[in-house]
């Protein structure tokens, strides 16, 4: 309200200042991809391996961007392995009951959103921590997966499945199809997230939740489609990765928890909420991807494969938050 | 007391009747009755915790009354009455605490909760920017390259977040603007454009409530006053019954007795 410019603020917030997590987490990439192509040429310079790893990457990266809309909300979602799992089960036993397999992937995910809806109700109605009671849900919805599948799997081979293998396996003009949705979806949340009302009241509900309802936005509900949104990409990650194998196994999502959640991190969504990027999400869960489709390709013990992770997820997370100060001229630690 | 109403026969925009309010083991407001009628400036007093916030915030449907109060708008008893339904009927508030999301844009908070789409359903990104460059040049009096729309809010000084409520609340075209102390902390020259903006909102033949500890800012722009102590109604005052003294002596016998009289 004050008459005249205040000289420290004469410009519009720079590029820099807009873009610089999304810039930093690209840049990151690139500087691994170079080390890796330094290292191991021979290996790099195949594109088997792109090919390998524009496979796998998908199967987690699109549940990142997912994951990234409740991140942004203020929560977090622990259970999605296990909707992967439980949604992925009521296609298999749909089909294996004559249910025609398109009918049976929306009853997957249906599953899916219906999961995603007990969270979010648990987490935005009841007010329950997330970190919490997504825990719960989690062996809530693995325990009934593995009742109802009595523990066994289920065979999903191209011959009894053509039109599910062409939808998620095979290759479109020399591109794996996983890599071809990962796009699609990225150009799909991008939308959601940032040209929709719902988008736009995710930021806000994330930033400051009393702020949002004040100004008349049902915090509720936007939070418990975030956990639905979760819910039905996870169960399409959950087929996407059994029929990538041509098998369904019980423990479909295993080791699926830190991949994405270290992705949708790295891609510089903020924990606290009310911050956050698909496409850091999605250049973040390539990165991942990469260092674990790198380091096998390259001979190296796979051991170094967590060292790499740690080393790549704690170094960038750390000078992301350091750069994040310095462009809002706080102090280092953020005191 | 409280049921005299200004001009007989006219219908409140808004209007409370035996409204209470109970947080858990705290009553924060008892058998409010209080009406606000088209074009005139409703003002509030009361010591802190005396409840004008929160009656504020049940009359725009934050708070939900307690079994048995109800809420008419225009005369019409309205029971799923909430924030956006009162936003929507023309109803806007610059609340006490601001209700800011200050790791977003201006452009967000300028038109958090009723964002303007496109014909084709999306979010329309450029009019929220171009519209809040205008409105601050306009209405804030901060040059368009001063404080641009891409700023995040958490950068701004006090004033200039204060300026950023109440432009919010003005730019919706509203029939009642609801301050509830809009110049806590403002400077001066702050503080008189906020008076000047309520008296404003009465030149527009619209509706105000105004809560201010200041009595010297409530008085000259009020047509009516409602005295609330520890959430009851103490007095209603058309502001030709009552002089500013008057008044003041009786807001300092209300805050050591509990009474008016
Ligand atoms: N959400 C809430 N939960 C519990 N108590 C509340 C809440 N909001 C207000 N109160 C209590 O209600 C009383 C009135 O508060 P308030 O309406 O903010 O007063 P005022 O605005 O007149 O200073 C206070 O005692 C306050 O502690
Ligand atoms: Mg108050």
């Amino acid at each position: 309200m004050s008459e005249k410019p205040k000289n420290n603020r004469v410009a519009p917030p720079s590029f820099l200042r807009r873009y610089g997590s999304q810039l930093g987490i690209i840049g990151v990439g690139l500087v691994m991809w170079l080390g890796f192509v330094i290292a191991a040429p021979t290996v790099f310079m195949n594109t088997f391996i792109y090919v390998a790893f524009a496979q796998t990457t998908p199967q987690f990266g699109i549940i990142a961007l997912a994951l990234t809309f409740v991140v942004i909300t203020g929560e977090i979602d622990l259970s999605f392995p296990s909707i992967m799992a439980l949604g992925t089960a009521i296609f298999c036993l749909a089909v294996t009951h004559g249910v025609p397999w398109p009918i049976a992937l929306l009853l997957g995910l249906a599953t899916g959103a219906a999961c995603g809806w007990i969270n979010g109700f648990l987490v935005s109605w009841l007010n329950i921590p997330s970190l919490v009671i997504t825990i719960g849900t989690s062996f809530l919805f693995r325990g009934i997966e593995l009742v109802i599948m009595n523990g066994t799997g289920v065979p999903l081979t191209a011959e009894m499945y053509p039109g599910l293998h062409a939808l998620l396996r095979e290759s479109y003009f020399g591109i794996p199809v996983q890599t071809i949705w990962m796009i699609v979806l990225l150009g799909a949340t991008w939308l959601l997230l940032n040209r929709t009302r719902f988008g736009a009241h995710v930021f806000l509900v994330g930033d400051n939740p009393t702020s949002a309802r004040l100004m008349g936005i049902n915090a509720v509900s936007v939070k418990t489609r975030a956990f639905m949104l979760t819910g039905v990409v996870g169960v399409f990650a959950g087929l996407m990765t059994s029929i990538y194998g041509y098998y369904f196994w019980p423990t479909t999502g295993d080791g699926f928890l830190l991949n994405t959640i270290a992705s949708v991190f790295l891609g510089g969504t903020s924990v606290f909420g009310g911050t956050g990027s698909v496409i850091g999400s999605f250049v973040a869960s390539y990165i991942i991807g990469a260092i674990n489709a790198g380091i096998v390709s390259a001979g190296i013990n796979a051991f170094y494969t967590q060292l790499c992770f740690g080393l790549v997820i704690v170094i960038s997370v750390v000078l992301q938050t350091i750069i994040d100060r310095k462009i809002r001229r706080q102090s280092i630690t953020g005191r | 007391m409280a049921e005299a109403s200004p001009r007989p026969g006219a219908t409140p925009v808004i209007e409370l009747r035996n409204v209470s309010k109970t947080f858990g083991e705290v009553r924060s407001l008892s058998d409010i009755n209080f009406a606000v009628y088209p074009g005139e400036i409703v003002g509030l007093l009361g010591d802190n915790g005396a409840g004008k916030s929160t009656l504020v915030k049940t009359v725009m449907g934050f708070h939900k009354p307690d079994p048995g109060g109800d809420v008419f708008f225009k005369g019409q008893k309205i029971d799923d009455w909430s924030v956006a339904r009162a936003r929507g009927l023309g109803i806007e508030t610059v609340y006490q605490e601001r209700a800011l999301c200050e790791k977003q844009p201006i452009w967000r908070n300028m038109f958090m909760g009723r964002e303007p789409r496109t014909k084709w359903g999306l979010l329309d990104v450029k009019k929220m920017r171009e519209e809040s460059a205008r409105l601050m040049s306009e209405h804030m009096g901060f040059t368009s390259a001063a404080v641009h729309p891409d700023n995040v809010v958490t950068t701004m000084s006090g004033g200039e977040k204060q300026g950023v409520a109440i432009t919010r609340a003005l730019y919706f075209d509203a029939q009642l603007v609801i301050l509830d102390e809009p110049t806590m902390g403002l400077s001066l020259t702050e503080t008189k454009k906020t008076l000047d903006f309520v008296s404003n909102i009465k030149k527009a033949g619209k509706s105000a409530i105004f809560i201010d500890h200041n009595i010297f800012h409530v008085y000259p722009v009020v047509d009516r006053l409602y005295v609330l102590d520890r959430g009851k109604v103490a007095g209603v005052y058309d502001k030709s019954q009552i002089s500013m003294e008057e008044l003041i002596d009786r807001l300092y016998r209300v805050a050591r007795t509990g009474t008016l009289e």
